[in-house]
């Protein structure tokens, strides 16, 4: 699904984020990307968004290489990534509800269908009850399934997320990768960057340092 | 075709709740916009009341040639013959004293001053059509009647209708420069006031762009906001014009009275109106576009 074939990645003025990396993640698959702060792991998911653009080498999503990608497809790729991000990247200015609708209004989802979708994304992290209420007013580790919710509301099936138990307490940390192991088993890919590995005790471990990938 | 339908449905609604989630700024930037189209529409106004003015009044060249109060039947006899003979005469039309006279007792407030008055002052005359119309020709035949004998006074009618005709055409110069530079204004206001929104919604534009929006879905609901500034501004202007024309209705009907012209002055037609709300939408949405297309290109 995802193959990184000795890619790195340079920020100017000579800042090594990734270099040589090659490694492979497959259809269906749960992998984690671990490694210090500043190891290259936003960086290595940065790319496969194709928010940044790899220096070196060459990054291919089912099949497709990203860097011979136009400027005008990458809204396309983007919809059939769902995205984590580490500090969520919430609109506070629309209801829960709404946040989760914008992925579905962007790829023009027919609006009634879209709603049922919503709330069924909602309801799967266990948010169906809060689907008024403004992002403001829910604790962490609501703010993190409501981002979570909004990643998967178009059914992707490559699921990326930066930390996404950063900043949660044991229980709640527990309940957010508890919801990751449910999209993987229903077949969806999961990568996930974080430090808390023995959340997924089961998934295969691409572990940076310093922007190489030990073996 | 149903999925761009709702989307760009969805757009303009966003667009409009934007609108009225600032309703003290909007309503001051449509005031700006308002304003600022007023001033071409509201001299359009003008120029299209001054127009159907001067189409009311006849505007056939002519040349009145009044005869000297002294003068016989018999040399106006010999006049309208020379006239007649003249090649540069199209039609010549005799208008003998008398009949000027009983034409102006006719008229209200003269009989009593006529009537005071010792013997007809009014002078046998010849309105003459000629063959060549310019300005040059006419005032050339003027100069070649006023020699001849017993001949008062030559006066060119259509001087005045010339004169109408030259102002009305530097007041369309006017009002198409006005035009241009205030829907310049126009552009620039809706750029600034987009630009201003696109900062304010910045981090909605950021996570679009990430949840895979096409710049088409991200630019939309901005662009709707410059049209719907435009044709804000735009019915603003058209109700001001309308609210001046109202207030100077009366004024220069009484002015035109005095000038013997019957005037009611009628505000914007369809086909201005039309024109103005076109223009209006058309630049708030050029304005928004501009800043759009800056701001794009900073991704």
């Amino acid at each position: 699904m995802i193959r990184f074939e000795r890619v790195s990645k340079r920020y100017p003025p000579g800042l090594d984020a990734l270099s040589d990396v090659s490694c492979e993640v497959a259809e269906h698959e749960m992998a984690l990307v671990c490694g210090h702060s500043g190891a290259g792991k936003s960086t290595l998911l940065k790319l496969i968004a194709g928010v940044e653009k790899p220096s070196g080498g060459a990054l291919l999503i089912s099949g497709q290489n990203l860097s011979a990608l136009p400027r005008s497809a990458l809204p396309f790729l983007r919809r059939r990534i769902g995205m984590v991000f580490q500090d969520q990247k919430l609109l506070f200015d629309r209801t829960v509800f709404d946040n989760v609708m914008l992925p579905l209004s962007i790829v023009g989802f027919p609006r009634r269908d879209a709603a049922q979708r919503v709330r069924a994304a909602l309801d799967k992290v266990g948010l169906a009850s809060r689907e008024k209420a403004m992002p403001v007013m829910l604790s962490g580790g609501e703010q993190q399934r409501l981002a979570i919710a909004r990643a998967v509301v178009n059914r992707p099936s490559l699921l990326l997320a930066d930390e996404p138990t950063a900043h949660l307490d044991t229980e709640t940390a527990a309940d957010v990768a508890r919801i990751f192991h449910e999209f993987h088993h229903v077949g969806v890919t999961v990568l996930i960057a974080t430090y808390a590995t023995e959340l997924f005790p089961a998934a295969r471990r691409l572990q940076l340092d310093h922007g190489s990938l030990l073996s | 075709m149903r999925v761009w339908l709702s989307q760009h449905q969805d757009a303009a609604r966003l667009a409009l709740r934007r609108l009225a989630a600032a309703p003290v700024n909007s309503l001051l930037s449509l005031l700006a916009i308002g304003i600022a189209l007023a001033l071409p529409a509201g001299g359009q106004m003008l120029l299209a009341n001054a127009l159907h003015l001067s189409g009311t009044t006849s505007a056939v060249p002519q040349i009145s040639i009044f005869m000297a109060a002294n003068a016989e039947r018999q040399a106006a006899t010999e006049i309208g013959e020379r006239l007649g003979r003249h090649t540069g005469v199209k039609q010549v039309l005799f208008v003998p004293r008398e009949e000027t006279l009983a034409r102006m007792k006719s008229g209200p407030g003269l009989r009593e001053v006529i009537e005071a008055l010792p013997a007809n002052p009014f002078p046998d005359a010849f309105v003459v059509s000629v063959a060549d119309e310019s300005l040059a020709a006419m005032e050339q035949l003027a100069v070649e009647f006023r020699q001849w004998p017993k001949i008062e006074h030559v006066q060119l009618d259509s001087a005045w209708v010339r004169r109408l005709d030259a102002l009305l055409k530097l007041g369309r110069t006017t009002v198409m420069l006005l035009a241009a530079l205030l829907g310049t204004g126009l552009i620039a206001i809706s750029f600034s006031i987009i630009r201003m929104q696109v900062l304010t919604h910045r981090s909605e534009i950021e996570v679009s762009r990430l949840l895979g929006a096409t710049n088409g879905f991200i630019q939309r609901p901005f662009l709707y906001f410059g049209v719907l500034l435009g044709l804000g501004g735009g019915v603003l202007a058209w109700l001001l014009v309308a609210a001046a024309a109202l207030w100077l209705r009366a004024p220069l009907a009484e002015l035109a009275r005095l000038y013997d012209l019957t005037l009611a002055l009628q505000t914007l037609g369809a086909r201005d109106s039309a024109l103005l709300l076109g223009f209006a939408a058309g630049l708030g949405w050029l304005g928004a576009m501009i800043s759009m297309r800056q701001h794009m290109q900073q991704y």
